[in-house]
């Protein structure tokens, strides 16, 4: 077969340029995966040799002390991650049903927008300004403080989650349940929520993950301590992460090889959560990627 | 009848509630930061702003080392995330196209990293990465590159400079933009492509010049996302970045950002000092604000001509 | 442009069971079928554009001016410049002006002289019947044309690179009468200076504007002929059952 002229004249220069890109490509993907593997290594490889029952569950010791353990920061995390969701979900929630169901309103356009201007917002300023709030006024470092902050992470994101699940739901369903008598209150709870739970859902669960993760917020609020809390109000309080923080910066091996450790929990944490969301609920998720 | 509407009316009013408590929210922390930072507003007015000294003990307080700091780190962030977020996303959406459950496979790996806490990427970064970097690439390109005044300085072992910090940050932006982008490309329609193909097309030709353009607001939104995100960092920097106001255009130097700074100073600050730590706090605010509405307002200009979907 | 023994497969399914037909050249070829016949199948191996959908796989030969599109020299990017198409639903590229539009497949090729570009440009979309209503709203975006003003852009845009054949898969399915018509106007000219193969379902503009005909039925051709044969003395009985709207 000859290649007559027309047939294979695209010119040397596309062509090159087509390759070059694919690689380039190629590249990048490369670049990105790299990192990643060598981050989950690092942690399980450095975490794994300090992880046992008693570092789950024993109080931190001294900075060359092996038998230290990061229960008060589980403990702690979980508490405040727990207040921040009690705080977060209904606001949340409700202001994302807001949004979506009264999308007219002047004031879901207003609290649309300043939610949009929150959502991702500088989580050191946040924290700066719980503290003002609460710590200032009360004189406690306390777990309390901790979850507002927390929650006002939490609820932008799944005030959006929220809001963007519902829109999703066809109008022809409302009005159906409208023409038949229903309440408005009871359309939206019943009807709309029910068939846009699992937006929903993977929305609060995306923004528990994402507060587990959180540091700043809490340096302010919770700071550090290296007890269980006996109360929320007025205690400092630990948390994973920010455990992982002072020991990572405090220059001593021992303390350094435990924030592995706890590192190593919190991922396992979060990608658990995030890999419940995929598999269990496995929908598109845009709409909580927005963090 | 009264009483559905009664179960309405309350219903409307919480939800009602629920919205207005995020406008409250917005308000109130303007509104604090601004009483909070008042009286270091009043002592160095614009000067803190354009000041590039930052000396606590003698109150001649000025934040441009902590603005150029962030500004710095973001940059080479979106420099450096930006392109391989795009190259991963056009690698999933149309090159895997045959292949579908590979780049489902690919797209979870790269969203697993979205799951890493900052914190995490901080203790990565100062423990191995930095000192990684500082060794292979920082003076490499020291050496070779020094005359350029972005590589002008020695690099020290620990690697806890700029530079650093913006690798750092380009890695912790990356899954999220290549992720938002991934469902641009993926929404533009395939006849698209087709009729790109159709003229005659190389793979990288439909790639570029009709994919990419149509998805020009979506990826625009990408960038936004990540640009946000950086600024607004604060463990992974202040683990990373070295700490040491400075203004310089050496990357390998040690730097501050506006996070880092309130991270590390507020806590045993007091009266005018603390004030001013505020301030830079207001600063941030309103640089994420900033973001914030100007993309919003790019996004619309954008989408105004052409009937692309953002 | 002819097909020897062409195979097309979708998946599991196999879409084209051998097919044998030649294109005369400078005529209009409508291929008629009903649903899931192949015929849109059949179009888009015709240019190649089959392969490109995940799963797809193509066997025979299709062969343009005696050489085989499908060998393996054959690049199918050089071979597509080749072989237009029109698709079912006007497709413009959104972010480019009528002109910029016109021009793409130009510039893709490497033309970059502006007088030749804007003599090519005039030139297409004369042949469109387009150059009136748009010639001094070159600079407006693709989009901001009617439906049937933007499919007659999508014709201009593949004449602008001079095929050989362009190949129109049910161009007008979308459009209203009065844009069909202008289209099917531009096609009538068009056949003076390229091969056109069309697939419609529809038979009065089969009958309207095809000179040849091809009839499919479950992957394979059941006939073929000139349009006043096939439409006057079907040979196959399926084919008269398709015509007398028996079954569609």
């Amino acid at each position: 077969m000859t290649s007559a002229d027309g047939f294979s004249s695209v010119s040397w220069w596309r062509r090159l340029v087509n390759k070059s890109m694919t690689i380039l490509i190629l590249v990048a993907v490369v670049l990105a995966i790299v990192p990643l593997v060598f981050i989950l290594a690092e942690v399980l490889i450095q975490g794994g040799s300090v992880i046992s029952l008693g570092f789950l569950t024993h109080m931190p010791a001294g900075p060359t002390d092996k038998t230290g353990g990061i229960g008060p920061a589980i403990a702690g995390s979980f508490t405040m991650v727990g207040i921040a969701s009690l705080i977060s979900i209904p606001i949340g929630v409700g202001a994302g049903i807001f949004f979506s169901e009264w999308s007219s309103s002047k004031l879901s356009t207003v609290s649309g927008f300043m939610n949009d201007v929150l959502t991702g917002f500088p989580t050191m300023v946040i924290g700066l300004f719980v503290y003002i709030i609460i710590v200032l006024t009360t004189h406690e470092w306390s777990a309390f403080a901790g979850g507002v902050a927390l929650s006002f992470i939490m609820i932008p994101i799944i005030a959006r989650t929220t809001s963007e699940s519902l829109s999703l739901v066809p109008n022809t369903l409302r009005e159906a349940s409208m023409a038949l008598g229903v309440p408005r209150w009871r359309t939206i709870f019943r009807v709309v929520i029910g068939t846009g739970k699992t937006g929903l859902l993977t929305g609060i669960i995306l923004s528990i993950a994402r507060a587990t993760g959180e540091t700043a917020p809490l340096l302010l609020t919770a700071a550090a301590s290296t007890h269980y809390i006996t109360n929320i109000f007025n205690q400092p309080t630990a948390s994973l992460t920010v455990l992982i923080y002072n020991y990572g910066t405090s220059g001593f091996p021992v303390w350094e090889a435990q924030a592995w450790g706890a590192a190593l929990i919190l991922i396992l944490l979060m990608l658990g959560l995030n890999l419940f969301v995929k598999l269990v609920i496995g929908k598109n998720l845009t709409e909580a990627r927005m963090e | 009848m009264q009483f559905r509407l009664r179960g309405d009316t309350i219903a409307t009013m919480a939800l009602a509630a629920a919205a207005l408590f995020i406008i409250v929210l917005l308000v109130g922390l303007s509104y604090e930061l601004y009483l909070g930072s008042s009286t270091s507003i009043a002592k160095f007015g614009i000067g803190f702003l354009v000041g590039s000294k930052w000396n606590p003990n003698k109150n001649a307080l000025g934040a441009l080392p902590f603005i150029y700091g962030t500004l710095v780190t973001s940059a080479i962030a979106i420099m450096i995330g930006l392109p391989i977020s795009l190259g991963v996303a056009i690698f999933i959406s149309e090159r895997l196209k045959a292949h579908r459950s590979i780049g489902y496979l690919l797209g979870t790996i790269v969203d697993l990293l979205a799951a890493v806490p900052s914190v995490v990427y901080g203790l990565f970064g100062i423990l191995v990465f930095a000192p990684l970097l500082s060794k292979y690439i920082e003076t490499p390109l020291h050496q070779f590159l020094g005359f350029v005044p972005l590589f002008s300085g020695s690099p020290f072992q620990g690697g806890a400079n700029f530079f650093s910090a913006g690798v750092i940050l380009a890695i912790m932006i990356i899954p999220t933009m290549s992720a938002v982008t991934r469902d641009v490309l993926h929404a533009v329609p395939n006849s698209q492509r087709e009729a790109m193909y159709s003229l005659g097309a190389t793979d990288w030709e439909v790639t570029q010049k009709s994919v990419l353009p149509y998805s020009r607001s979506g990826i625009f939104g990408a960038f936004v996302l990540g640009l946000g995100r950086a600024v607004g960092e604060t463990m992974a920097v202040v683990m990373v970045i070295g700490n040491i106001p400075s203004i310089t255009s050496n990357l390998f130097s040690s730097g501050y950002s506006l996070s880092a700074l309130i991270a590390n100073e507020f806590g045993e600050a007091s009266g005018l000092y603390r004030a001013a730590i505020v301030e830079v706090a207001l600063i941030l605010f309103f640089v994420a604000l900033i973001i914030n509405v100007f993309a919003r307002l790019l996004l619309w200009r954008m989408t105004r001509g052409t009937q692309v979907r953002a | 442009m002819e097909t020897r023994d062409l195979k097309a497969i979708y998946g599991k399914l196999q879409a084209l069971k051998g097919i044998n037909l030649k294109f005369p050249e400078n005529k209009v070829t409508a291929i008629m079928g009903p649903s899931g016949c192949g015929k849109s199948t059949l179009i888009r191996c015709l240019n190649r554009i089959h392969e490109l959908t995940p799963g797809a796989k193509v066997q025979g030969e299709v062969i343009l001016d005696g050489i085989n599109i499908y060998d393996s020299k054959v690049d199918p990017v050089a071979i597509r410049r080749r072989i237009g198409m029109v698709f079912q639903k006007p497709n413009p590229f959104p972010t480019m002006t009528i002109y910029d539009n016109v021009v793409a497949g130009l510039k893709l090729n490497g033309v970059r002289n502006r007088n030749k570009l804007n003599e090519l440009a005039e030139k297409s979309l004369r042949m469109a019947f387009l150059w009136d209503e748009v010639k001094n709203d070159l600079k407006k975006p693709g989009t901001a044309l009617s439906g049937g003003q933007q499919q007659r852009l999508c014709i201009a845009r593949s004449l602008a690179v001079e095929p050989e054949v362009i190949l129109m898969d049910e161009p007008c399915s979308a459009l209203d009468p009065i844009a069909t018509a202008k289209v099917e106007e531009s096609i009538v000219e068009l056949k003076k200076e390229f091969t056109i193969i069309i697939v419609t379902h529809n038979l009065q503009q089969a009958a309207r504007i095809s000179d040849y005909t091809a009839f499919m039925y479950l992957g394979k051709l059941e006939e073929f002929g000139e349009t006043v044969d096939i439409f006057e003395n079907p040979k196959s009985e399926l084919t008269e059952k398709y015509i007398t709207g028996k079954f569609g």
